[in-house]
């Protein structure tokens, strides 16, 4: 645990976003980056590579950073070297997203407090796709643990 | 958003974790879905589901949802990312060991261990060209004397069965990840009710869910459960770090972070093994674990009112409960072991083997068979059944007794269990039995 996996900000990123930038998204479909993408589409999410080296994945044009996306953006979610994250993060709070998501083993504490102090939800070392299939998917049908105690129907 | 989201207790868990108000129909219990394949929505979805892009129901030997209900339970009870079951405990540690080990590799095992463990462990070696280095759990620098730089993993029960030796788990847990290796517990005696093996450091826990998670000795049944936290990416563990040949390339850590190995153990070692768990065992497992802590508060206090009687009695020589005061485990229980040490030990009667069978012959409540964990009182004689053709010198090299008897204690009334426990006594010491 760390003090960026509050489970109330995982809650309201995974129910209120919409627009999704992903940096350093992969066009190979045995990546990590390029599973959270396919699965974020199919969930209706948009999906907004960001990516010097790619031209268009997963049907959707790649900017090559974020100060180039031309819409608002609501969370930034990144599989980068933990180096390149507090640029990434100073560019987060600059086109004034509304939260910095960095994917497992992406553990940048400086990149994290950039964007706090920015006033971005920050979240670190958490899957956008494993915290939606826990929230609203189906992550209960592969035998994870997804914390869900209810008796009623919701 | 409201409130932040309540950390539930042990027992609200373990009524309802894993499990949820069927949202087509309203049922309460868990449905049984009793289905072999599962028809896709279209073909998109189809691919997403094999290609593992998406969470989808394939086919009931690689998922299902009522057994994912019992793995979700049992992964939330133990404190785990998540749970893969098997149709058998003795399924379970195959199914792990077989996805950790790689032949040249080598294993640090407990000696006291169930014997049913120890002759499989010896088959695997055989068979995959392990190498097992036996350690004395009791020895304080037991498992630093057994690791070598080629050791994948260390390996023990929390309580042994039938010796009762109680796992110091964080000292393991340590000398495990000095080395890089992760440090697999068996719970199956105490439950995560009694002990939760991650909390002290263990990486992966195996049950044989047959016993106390059941409970009531209906369903043959195991699982793996994992902590998540384990790095299999450190240079060790290629077939989890590296690209699956069995997965077209699939780089199952990288991919699946913390949920790495249980998706590798479902989707190609369940997938491969076919040791899976029927969906109306996983029912019967539901049912059983929403009472598993009323249970265990049972079993505890019964059977340590019976060994506590049984050291009073004639006839009769050491009573091996590790929760007895002057017992050598009583410093470890009260660390691990607080709400007590399970329900299953073992005593010596003075009269040997053959004393070992009048007193089997003389009890009329107690069952004799080879399980333990119900919520009947279940005894067994090794002398006289799982270890009968040994001789009295290699019966004590495997640190049984002649006249060794071991108990699982059940939910009955204390004094009934007592009163036929006399009845054995008496015939044991070559009295007639009261009518």
């Amino acid at each position: 645990m760390n003090e960026f996996q509050d489970r109330r900000s995982i809650q309201e990123i995974v129910h209120n976003a919409r627009t999704v930038a992903i940096v350093g998204l992969s066009a190979s479909e045995l990546r990590a980056s390029n599973f959270v993408g396919y699965y974020l589409q199919r969930h209706g999410y948009r999906v907004i590579p960001v990516n010097p080296n790619e031209e268009r994945v997963l049907g959707e044009q790649v900017y090559p950073s974020l100060r180039d996306v031309p819409e608002r953006i609501d969370v930034v979610d990144v599989f980068r070297d933990p180096a390149a994250v507090p640029d990434i993060a100073r560019e987060a709070v600059e086109v004034g997203a509304g939260a910095l998501w960095l994917q497992f083993g992406v553990i940048s504490p400086e990149g994290a407090q950039i964007a706090r102090d920015g006033g971005l939800k920050v979240v670190m070392d958490r899957c956008l796709k494993v915290e939606h299939a826990r929230l609203l998917g189906r992550m209960h049908w592969m035998g994870f643990d997804t914390g869900v105690i209810a008796g009623s129907r919701s | 958003m409201g409130e932040a989201p309540r950390e539930f207790g042990f027992n609200t868990r373990s009524v309802h974790a894993g499990q949820r108000p069927d949202p087509y129909t309203g049922a309460s219990a868990t449905p049984i879905y009793q289905t072999a394949g599962f028809v896709f929505e279209d073909t998109e979805s189809a691919s997403a589901y094999f290609n593992l892009q998406e969470y989808g129901n394939v086919y009931s030997r690689i998922m299902n949802p009522t057994v994912a209900a019992f793995e979700e339970r049992l992964a939330n009870l133990e404190g785990g990312a998540g749970a893969v079951a098997f149709a058998s405990g003795l399924a379970a540690q195959a199914g792990l060991f077989f996805a950790l080990l790689e032949p040249g590799d080598r294993i640090a095992v407990a000696k006291a261990l169930y014997g049913g463990s120890t002759a499989q462990l010896n088959h695997l070696a055989r068979k995959l060209q392990i190498t097992i280095d036996w350690v004395d759990m009791d020895d304080p620098d037991g498992w630093r004397r057994a690791v070598t730089p080629e050791t994948k993993a260390l390996f023990a029960e929390t309580i042994a069965n039938p010796g009762g030796n109680v796992l110091d788990i964080s000292l393991a847990a340590a000398v495990a990840h000095e080395v890089g290796a992760p440090l697999v517990v068996d719970n199956t005696f105490a439950t995560p009710y009694l002990c939760r093996p991650l909390e002290f450091g263990a990486d992966l826990i195996v049950h044989s869910a047959t016993k106390f998670l059941a409970g009531n000795g209906t369903t043959i049944a195991g699982a793996v459960v994992d902590s998540g936290t384990f790095d299999w990416s450190n240079g060790r563990f290629p077939s989890i770090a590296e690209p699956s040949a069995a997965y077209h390339g699939l780089k199952f850590h990288e991919t699946f972070g913390v949920y790495g190995l249980l998706m590798k153990l479902r989707s190609e070692t369940l997938r491969d093994f076919g040791a899976v768990l029927a969906p109306f065992n996983a029912f019967l497992l539901l049912l059983g674990m929403e009472s598993l802590a009323v249970r265990m508060d049972r079993h505890v206090g019964n059977a340590l009112a019976v060994a506590e009687w049984l050291r009073e009695q004639p006839g009769v020589g050491a009573v091996r409960h590790p929760a007895l005061p002057d017992s050598p485990y009583r410093p470890l229980v009260d660390r691990y072991l607080p709400a007590g040490a399970g329900s299953v030990f073992s005593f010596d009667l003075a009269s040997g083997r053959d004393g070992g069978r009048r007193f089997i012959e003389a009890l009329s409540l107690w069952s004799h068979l080879a399980n333990v964990g119900d919520t009947k009182s279940l005894v067994i004689h090794p002398a006289s059944t799982t270890h009968r053709q040994l001789s009295d010198e290699e019966l004590a090299a495997s640190g049984v007794a002649p006249g060794t008897v071991r108990l699982s204690v059940g939910l009955e009334d204390v004094d009934d269990l007592v009163w036929d426990l006399e009845r054995g006594l008496q015939a044991a010491r070559g009295s007639a039995v009261p009518a």
